[in-house]
């Protein structure tokens, strides 16, 4: 390997490496606002200077420049500290002095490097441009005096969110950045630009001038907003999570978040249940814990043990729905099912219902099948992945479903599962040509009568083309719900001789329905008596016949399963609010007053049962490399039919209570969705 | 350079005459199917030559000509000042030079009569065939003070010279471009001051040449 000196030290570096990241290496730190490592490089914001040897003597943009053998880095020279003094004199000539009121204030690039690497006083006594604010939508706000055209947020919604939206227009001291006639920016990913912005151009436009970054407090944690199980950041102020910021995880959200999973933490302060109630006579009245959980008690023990059931909610997190599971098989249920949309998956090997070339693999695949799902809305930040393999290693896309703008180029082949019956021969091959094939099959396809013959069909096109081979396993579900796969990897299933979730509802089914977070059923049409144990006062909670209240997933801490099956714990950042209380404490007392106390007394105990019985649970943030399996033995055999796919998500801001009750939801699916459902018509 | 906005007031649509669509082409023709955006400067120039001006229209048919996003196309309109955003005047476009020579020379008072004659300054004259402006060094700081109208460069003017020129554009003429004070090109006026000697044109100051430079080998010894 090539060696360089940075500061008279000898590091060693990969032939290709910039001289910023060589003198990185060597632990010296480089300012810089333009430069980002996973943006194409710009080269325009001059910070990064530093000197170089053999060259030209004056100070080089480090970011830009190959580092080459036998080179001397110095970033401490007295013409390094100069030039760093002189590009932060220029930067903050038309830089406002409105730091006071500056969200970004704080937590501010410009901020820490004018401290760390500027004059002591300024020199400037002319006036300061000024630039219009510009509009980019509910959730960037801007205030263009600001900027100091680094172009981050150009490079990634052109070259990461795949929507070439924003640009640079004008030049030199009229540059401004805009949107096309400032209309709205039309991504998922929005909200990242704000984290990139290095000053307090664009900041989050939802908790403007909110908080302080100083007072807030952090917990980090793990999004729920879809089943990608991204690493995120809930800061909070008292009682209130006023926040939620990428962390970083390379294998699953690299460090960008998706509009949604960031945006919708107002909703977890509006429509929140916070007492039991009971219903009586038809209507709803506040109780005490004492008296609810009795009442479900009764009723529990009242019925027969086949007609009650439970059904659980797309947010919940391991430990409960354990919880649930292990109380209704006590009671004698074989009732029990965690998939709302019917989705024909789970049992058989883990393999079956898992995404398993993960997350970050995608981007190893050649060929890409999308079978009923609509990655864009389902889970930006995958979608984000496979436009990065599309865009970098030529990656050929094949979509069999509906027909939308998912970013890159694809091959679209039909719509629904008659394709899938017969593939196009165009299909077949341009999967059997590829070394590392992949098939990506949504909820789209796996819900509906015939979900179980087109998985069967799906996994015989995989054994066909060989998508499930020695060392790439290429067979991927693309889960929507965050609880899915820990509810599946539990067995949070019907038993022998158990009703699914489509015959619970059914009239006459039941006598008592557990609804476990359950909000993306419609249990009106159900005669059972209904018992709604949620955080908020959504579809479940409204025809409930008592509601107990939970936790939001910020507010407790439990352990969930993302899609590749990577189990991961999230901490509880707040308290439950009012007198709500965390879901499996719920369950353990409501199991103690009807006569089938559960083996546990704390999470603890409750963790080691679940980890004991179901040991995939025990290894935390780890990632079993795929095996193969038998793909072909998935489903069961039968008449795929004709239906058109159709991405179980119709609204991507409305798809779970917590955003259902954010204002900022709605306007984002306001903006964003209902003018193309109106142009649709 | 004050900032560059598209106008206020935009034609409904515009379409490509089916000459500059074939102009076009050919521009597009030049580059690999893959690079066609490298062709917006000459595409944004030949509707400039059509229409007078670049509309924002006219950026959204070049940006689907092209197959690139609007914004892209709208950057580049709004970089280059020769793109005029909003209409100018259908008879004349004055570009009055501004920069060191020209304005040592004289340019002020040639705007001043530009600005007497047509108006303010980057605004379209009332009767919508004059628009001038100030521009930054054209090239011809021999010639100063000069402007350029529409294609052509009128240059050694002076405000009697400018208000004639407005005139007679105005009149419907097409005055004569170049220098006005009688010389050709950039020659010195009234003729050449130096060089004059006939022996330089008649051969006989040329020598013979023995050998060429740099044509033999260094020696060793030398």
């Amino acid at each position: 390997m090539p060696i360089a000196k940075v500061n008279g030290v000898e590091v060693e570096f990969e032939q290709g490496m910039t001289v910023l990241q060589v003198a990185e290496r060597a632990g010296q730190e480089i300012p810089r606002f333009c430069y980002h490592e996973r943006l194409s490089i710009a080269g325009n914001c001059r910070m990064c200077l530093v000197e170089v040897k053999p060259g030209p003597p004056k100070p080089q943009a480090s970011c830009a420049l190959p580092a080459a053998d036998g080179q001397e880095i110095f970033t401490d020279t007295p013409m390094v500290k100069k030039a760093r003094e002189g590009v932060m004199e220029f930067l903050l000539i038309n830089h406002p002095l409105d730091c006071p009121i500056c969200d970004q204030g704080g937590e501010c690039d410009l901020q820490d490097q004018a401290v760390g690497y500027g004059r002591d006083g300024s020199r400037y006594s002319e006036n300061k441009r000024a630039v219009e604010e510009k509009n980019m939508g509910p959730t960037v706000k801007t205030f263009m005096t600001r900027c100091i055209q680094c172009t981050r947020c150009v490079r990634f919604i052109t070259e990461v969110a795949g929507v070439p939206d924003i640009g640079m227009i004008s030049r030199g001291e009229s540059a401004e950045i805009t949107t096309y006639l400032e209309k709205n920016i039309d991504s998922e990913l929005s909200g990242n630009v704000n984290d990139l912005c290095p000053v307090g151009a664009l900041t989050h436009r939802p908790w403007q001038y909110h908080y302080r970054p100083w007072e807030l407090r952090k917990c980090e944690t793990i999004d729920v907003m879809d089943a990608m199980g991204s690493n995120i950041r809930a800061d909070y102020r008292g009682s209130e999570v006023m926040r939620v910021l990428p962390r970083v995880n390379e294998g699953i959200n690299e460090e960008w978040l998706a509009d949604r999973s960031r945006y919708a933490v107002d909703g977890l302060q509006a429509r929140r249940l916070d007492r039991p109630w009971v219903r009586e006579n038809g209507k709803l009245r506040a109780a005490s814990w004492d008296e609810a959980l009795n009442v479900v008690a009764a009723k529990l023990k009242a019925a027969p043990a086949d007609r009650i059931g439970a059904i659980a909610g797309d947010l919940q997190d391991a430990e409960s729905m354990k919880a649930v599971l292990d109380l209704f098989r006590a009671l004698g249920s074989n009732n029990t099912d965690c998939r709302q949309d019917g989705a024909a998956i789970g049992g058989g090997s883990r393999e079956g219902y898992l995404f398993n070339t993960s997350i970050q693999g995608i981007e190893n695949a050649d060929a890409i099948l999308i079978v009923g799902a609509n990655p864009r809305v389902e889970a930006p930040l995958l979608n984000a992945r496979i436009r990065k393999a599309w865009l970098t290693g030529g990656t050929e896309v094949g979509v069999i479903g509906q027909q939308v703008d998912l970013t890159y180029d694809y091959a679209y082949l039909g719509e629904g599962s008659k394709t899938v019956g017969k593939l196009p021969k165009a299909a077949t091959e341009f999967l059997t040509k590829a070394e590392r094939p992949a098939i990506i099959v949504g909820m789209g396809a796996l819900v509906g009568e015939n979900g179980a013959a087109v998985l069967n069909a799906l996994g015989a096109i995989a054994k066909k083309v060989g998508v499930v081979k020695d060392g790439w396993n290429g067979f991927n579900i693309l889960h929507t719900a965050a609880s899915r796969v820990a509810g599946l990897d539990m067995g949070f299933l019907p038993g022998e001789g158990g009703l699914a979730v489509a015959d619970m509802l059914k009239p006459g089914a039941l006598d008592v329905l557990f609804l476990l977070g359950a909000d993306e059923v419609n249990a009106s049409g159900s005669d059972a008596f209904r018992v709604y144990l949620g955080s908020h006062g959504d579809r479940g909670a409204h025809s409930a016949d008592v509601i107990l209240p939970g936790a939001a997933y910020t507010e407790k801490s439990g352990l969930y399963v993302n899609l590749e099956g990577r189990v991961q714990l999230a901490e509880r950042a707040v308290f439950p609010k009012g007198e709500a209380k965390e879901d499996w404490a719920i369950v353990r007392a409501l199991s103690e007053r009807a006569g089938q106390t559960l083996p546990y007394d704390t999470l603890d105990q409750l963790r080691t049962k679940l980890m004991s019985d179901v040991p995939t649970f025990g290894r935390i943030d780890y990632l079993a490399p795929s095996a193969s399996f038998d793909v072909a033995s998935l489903g069961t055999k039968g008449d795929v039919g004709d239906t058109a796919f159709v991405s179980p998500i119709a609204d991507p801001y409305l798809t779970n209570p917590i955003a259902r009750a954010s204002e900022t939801m709605a306007e984002l699916s306001r903006e964003r969705v209902a003018p193309v459902a109106m142009a649709a018509e | 350079m004050s900032v560059r906005r598209l106008a206020k007031e935009q034609p409904a649509s515009f379409e490509f005459s089916k000459e500059t669509m074939e102009k076009a082409q050919w521009w597009i023709k030049k580059y690999p199917e893959s690079r066609r955006q490298s062709a917006v400067i000459p595409v944004l120039w030949l509707v400039q030559k059509q229409e007078g001006w670049v509309s924002e229209p006219a950026i959204r048919a070049i940006a689907e000509l092209l197959g690139m996003a609007y914004i892209r196309v709208l950057e580049v309109a709004t970089f280059y000042t020769m793109f005029q955003l909003e209409p100018v005047g259908k008879v004349a476009l004055i570009q009055v030079c501004g920069t060191t020579q020209c304005m040592l020379r004289g340019s002020q008072d040639l705007m001043r009569v530009c600005k007497e004659k047509i108006g303010p300054k980057d605004k379209l004259s009332a009767d919508g065939r004059f628009t001038w402006q100030e521009v930054e060094c054209l090239g011809a700081c021999s010639n100063a003070p000069m402007a350029q109208i529409n294609d052509y460069y009128y240059e050694d003017l002076t405000p009697e010279n400018m208000a004639q020129i407005i005139d007679d554009f105005a009149a419907g003429k097409q005055p004569e471009r170049g220098p006005y004070n009688g010389r050709h090109n950039s020659a010195p006026i009234g003729g050449a001051k130096v060089l004059l000697d006939p022996a330089l044109y008649d051969g006989s100051a040329a020598k013979p040449i023995d050998k060429l430079p740099n044509s033999e080998p260094v020696k060793a010894d030398a």
